[in-house]
């Protein structure tokens, strides 16, 4: 008798196994598409190649499990999250469960990105698949060892049971696993493709079958939906190298990078006398020619930081004489275009505000009427600074480029277009690159820009030894990639005690709204509704910042729709839950958001906070949120401290599907609302003359434990696909806070941060 | 370059260094102690706290030159293998995101508790403020402190 799965070889299939030479099986699979025809696995662990794969799966003869990922961890837990999804369908006992950081050597790698909560999101049905398929193939082998159909055996915790209640442990039919055919799944995992290309889709039902792999039924989740810990904890806390930083070789130097102290100037001459003469310092050179080449023929225009000069290098054989050595430096520099700074920026943006060169995002139906036969029509305007990034590890990163071959070594978001734009600006063949991810110590999307790797490199290139370009935080400070400063001004109709009409518009620096934003909630819920965008060129550079646009649009939104509500003399929540009702049932597929989910976010978070019972001296501000494709609604405490308000507590609801690992889901959770609530209250970056005000924390002010609330975070229960964590708790917190503020004080903030414009007044328009 | 003798974890580390060189950097660069962290150069951020004759202190801050005959500890002395009631409490929580400004937030704790044992959350609070967490894990270090001030007294 022999087994009688079919187990069909599927030319799509997205998973290939081999036997590895050294004993076990070894699994490659892809997250999006299907294996290429021509993939080849390896036979031996050191060759695993990630062009053709995104992740490997070792299981070895004792029933170990070992995951390799390439994917790189800024902190929101993929690492931990991702492999217990694959472990919970192979079925194997978390602690034989191992995860190793994969090393990227690809130009077609071009999907390993840590942003935009995506991760969880994008990877759910391959990993699912793969343990399955995986699971599957153990119990063929089994099933065939002992002449059974394997129908008849079931596989739990790494070992197969057969009907006459006989085991074998994984590792024991590992062999003959790696040489069946692999089981042919349906293709929901491949057309992952296609979605991967929207950023944002509709909720899906967690599926049961694909193919004759049999996923599992989320009410027999045993691993999914438990608190695990950080797979790298023990190296955390013992003080292990794991970040860009930390890493060294035999014969590396160090490398300090002037760059121009304001955006808009270039280098015109330097002098290095006093530099060279600093005890450890080796050299120092110029770069950015080739960086000024390529940014010519590119048109890259995200990163200000290759603007167009050459900068000065200090090289050094420690990191002290770096800094010691570039502290010497004298530069000129001219000015190459306006320097530019934050009091002509809050007229540029206001103009643009009370001007008509807008490009419209959504029109429904007529606002101009709706205004005109309005009631009464609120009109409010809100305004938010720069921010920079602040990640705890300044940008850093190792290169050494010699002849043959190009290491590129360190904590960057976007490795495949870092290792493209290198070999396109050395003019290398990406073959001969290698590009290896650290842990990050953290992101919030400064590390999707590779400026920091291409001067590592042009470094190195130059030097020819290898180099460790680092950034203090004053360099990190001052030459960033900021979050944009925005204005909004919203206007809304009242007629008959309705919100008839609503106008967004948004002014902001280097780049508008994007995808689906325009769409979120209340678009859909109010006949009349159009949001238009403008925006100013700067040579400031600007991009991504944790919860791009709706950071702060949130704050926007969620304070203008609690300012309507107390103008209509409304319950707030009722006010949302209402406007909520006529979302239902719509068909237009631009609304990704779902009524329900956002209105049983908002109803948990009343319960969970005691909104409908306040305590003396403690106001509460409520609002509920949808965006990256996670619906969250938070309610902040906040109590007078003297004539001071201080933000105590913030109960967060959040429906986010299944939670894979509710430990590591709450830390994120908790992580985002109090880094809203502190960027929203303290967060401030000015320009003068082209040239940031504050370059260090003596002057930029983040948020301490003493300032910190307490987050307690409640979960809508579901099996609804699992969507990410990293940034959706951030833009409610903000918004949850100022609605708090204005019980507590009697004021409405109108502008970022809070601290220092308690007392604004609203701008009418 | 000068020579100096530094007790660190317990034993003695001889470093060719200019005199004005950051222990942190000496830590990081000459020893590859990496495990104590750069964050802001200014003593703001606390990322580099390490203890010197049982008080924390920012790296950052401390030259070489200054450090005679000082006992110094860093997080890769803290303890031996992970077993500080500190370190403990923050695996039980699972306090780390990105997981870089934990040897400090760790190196600050361990050192206030040796001389508070039994501190308040508002004590707590009020003496982890000077290191920064930028994912914001405050809650859960503010509970780790908490539960190894509870180990160490039982």
């Amino acid at each position: 008798m022999s087994s009688t799965i079919s187990t069909k070889f599927s030319r799509r299939s997205f998973l290939r196994t081999s036997s590895l030479a050294s004993g076990g099986m070894l699994i490659g699979f892809n997250f999006f598409t299907a294996c290429k025809d021509t993939a080849k696995m390896p036979v031996d662990i050191a060759e695993l190649n990630y062009n053709d794969f995104n992740a490997f799966i070792k299981i070895s003869d004792e029933g170990m499990v070992t995951i390799f990922s390439p994917n790189p961890e800024i902190g929101q837990g993929v690492k931990t999250s991702m492999p217990m999804i694959i472990a919970e369908e192979l079925d194997v006992p978390w602690e034989n469960v191992n995860v190793v950081q994969g090393i990227l050597d690809t130009q077609n790698y071009t999907r390993q990105v840590a942003g935009g909560s995506q991760s969880i999101r994008f990877g759910w049905d391959a990993l699912r698949q793969t343990g399955a398929t995986a699971r599957q193939l153990l119990v063929n082998a089994a099933a065939a060892r002992w002449g059974v159909d394997a129908s008849e055996c079931s596989a739990k915790q790494g070992v197969i049971t057969n009907a006459n209640g006989e085991t074998l442990g994984y590792g024991e039919v590992v062999k003959e696993a790696a040489l069946l055919q692999v089981p042919e799944s349906e293709d929901s995992a491949i057309e992952e493709e296609s979605k991967s290309e929207n950023p944002e889709f509709k909720d899906e039902k967690t599926e049961g079958i694909a193919g004759n792999v049999t996923l599992k039924d989320p009410k027999d989740y045993t691993l999914i939906g438990t608190d695990v810990g950080n797979v790298d904890i023990d190296e955390i806390i013992t003080g292990k190298p794991l970040f860009g930083l930390d890493y060294k070789v035999e014969g590396m130097v160090y490398a300090s990078v002037l760059r121009p102290p304001a955006f808009g100037q270039v280098l015109e001459s330097y002098d290095d006398t006093a530099a060279k003469a600093v005890t450890g310092v080796i050299d120092v050179i110029k770069i950015g020619e080739k960086a000024k080449a390529l940014l010519a023929k590119d048109e890259v225009n995200w990163t200000a930081i290759l603007a167009p000069t050459e900068k000065v290098v200090v090289i050094a054989e420690n990191s002290w004489a770096a800094i010691k050595g570039k502290k010497a430096l004298k530069a000129e520099w001219s000015d190459n275009s306006p320097l530019e700074n934050t009091k002509a920026h809050d007229k540029i943006l206001t103009d643009l505000l009370d001007g008509n060169e807008f490009q419209n995002m959504r029109k429904d139906g007529d606002v101009k009427k709706a205004f005109k036969q309005a009631d009464k029509v609120v009109e409010r305007t809100y305004e938010s600074p720069f921010l920079p990034h602040n990640t705890m590890e300044p940008m850093n990163f190792f290169a050494d480029v010699t002849d043959s071959k190009i290491l590129l070594v360190g904590p960057v978001q976007t490795p495949a277009d870092a290792a493209a734009t290198v070999a396109e600006m050395l003019g290398r063949d990406e073959k001969d690159i290698r590009l290896e991810m650290t842990r990050m110590g953290g992101g919030f999307g400064r590390r999707l820009y590779g400026d920091f790797v291409y001067e590592a490199a042009e470094i190195s290139d130059k030097i020819r030894k290898p180099v460790k370009m680092f950034s203090t935080r004053e360099d990190d400070m001052m030459t960033g990639v900021y979050r944009p400063a925005i204005k909004y001004r919203i206007a809304a109709s009242i007629k008959d005690g309705e919100v008839t009409g609503y106008h967004l518009k948004e002014a902001a620096v280097n780049g508008n709204m994007y995808g689906l934003i325009p769409n979120f909630f209340p678009a859909g819920a109010i006949e009349n509704y159009q949001v238009d965008v403008a925006k100013y060129d700067s040579n400031i550079s600007t991009g991504a910042w944790r919860a791009p646009y709706t950071n702060f649009l949130s704050y926007a939104e969620q304070s203008f729709l609690d300012e309507l509500a107390e103008v209509m003399e409304k319950d707030p929540v009722q006010m949302r839950l209402d406007l909520l009702e006529k979302v239902k049932g719509t068909n237009d597929d631009r609304i990704q958001y779902s009524a329900e989910r956002l209105q049983d976010v908002l109803k948990l978070a009343v319960e969970k906070s005691g909104y409908r019972t306040p305590k003396d001296g403690v106001y509460q501000g409520v609002c509920a949120y949808y965006c990256h494709n996670t619906h969250v609604a938070e309610v902040a405490d906040v109590v007078m401290e003297g004539e001071q308000p201080v933000v105590k507590k913030i109960t967060v609801a959040v429906d986010c599907g299944i939670v894979i690992n509710p430990l590591g889901a709450k830390n994120q959770i908790e992580g985002g609302a109090i880094d809203g609530v502190g960027h929203s209250m303290y967060g401030d970056f000015v320009f003068e003359n082209g040239m940031p005000t504050s370059n260090n924390y003596d002057k930029y002010r983040l948020i301490r434990m003493n300032e910190s609330p307490i987050v307690e975070t409640h979960f809508v229960k579901n099996t609804l696909s699992p969507t990410g964590l990293g940034e959706p708790t951030l833009p409610p917190a903000g918004a949850a806070v100022a609605i708090a503020m204005k019980k507590a004080t009697g004021n409405r903030v109108y502008k970022q941060p809070f601290v220092s414009n308690m007392n604004s007044k609203p701008i009418l328009g | 370059m000068p020579t100096y003798n530094l007790k660190i974890n317990g034993s003695v580390q001889s470093i060719e260094a200019a005199e004005d060189t950051p222990l942190l950097w000496a830590l990081r660069d000459q020893l590859d102690m990496v495990g104590t962290k750069y964050g802001c150069g200014i003593g703001q951020c606390g990322s580099c706290t390490v203890h010197v004759d049982g008080n924390a202190i920012r790296s950052c801050q401390l030259q070489i030159s200054q450090l005679d005959g000082k006992e110094i500890t860093t997080i890769e002395g803290l303890s031996e293998d992970g077993s500080h009631p500190v370190q403990e409490a923050w695996k039980a929580i699972d306090v780390p995101q990105c997981g870089y400004c934990q040897a400090g937030q760790i190196m600050t704790a361990s050192a206030f508790l040796e001389k508070n044992p039994n501190p308040s959350r508002e004590e707590i609070r009020n003496a982890m403020h000077g290191n920064i967490c930028r994912c914001a894990s405050y809650n859960r270090i503010e509970n780790a402190v908490a539960m190894a001030a509870e180990k160490k007294m039982a």
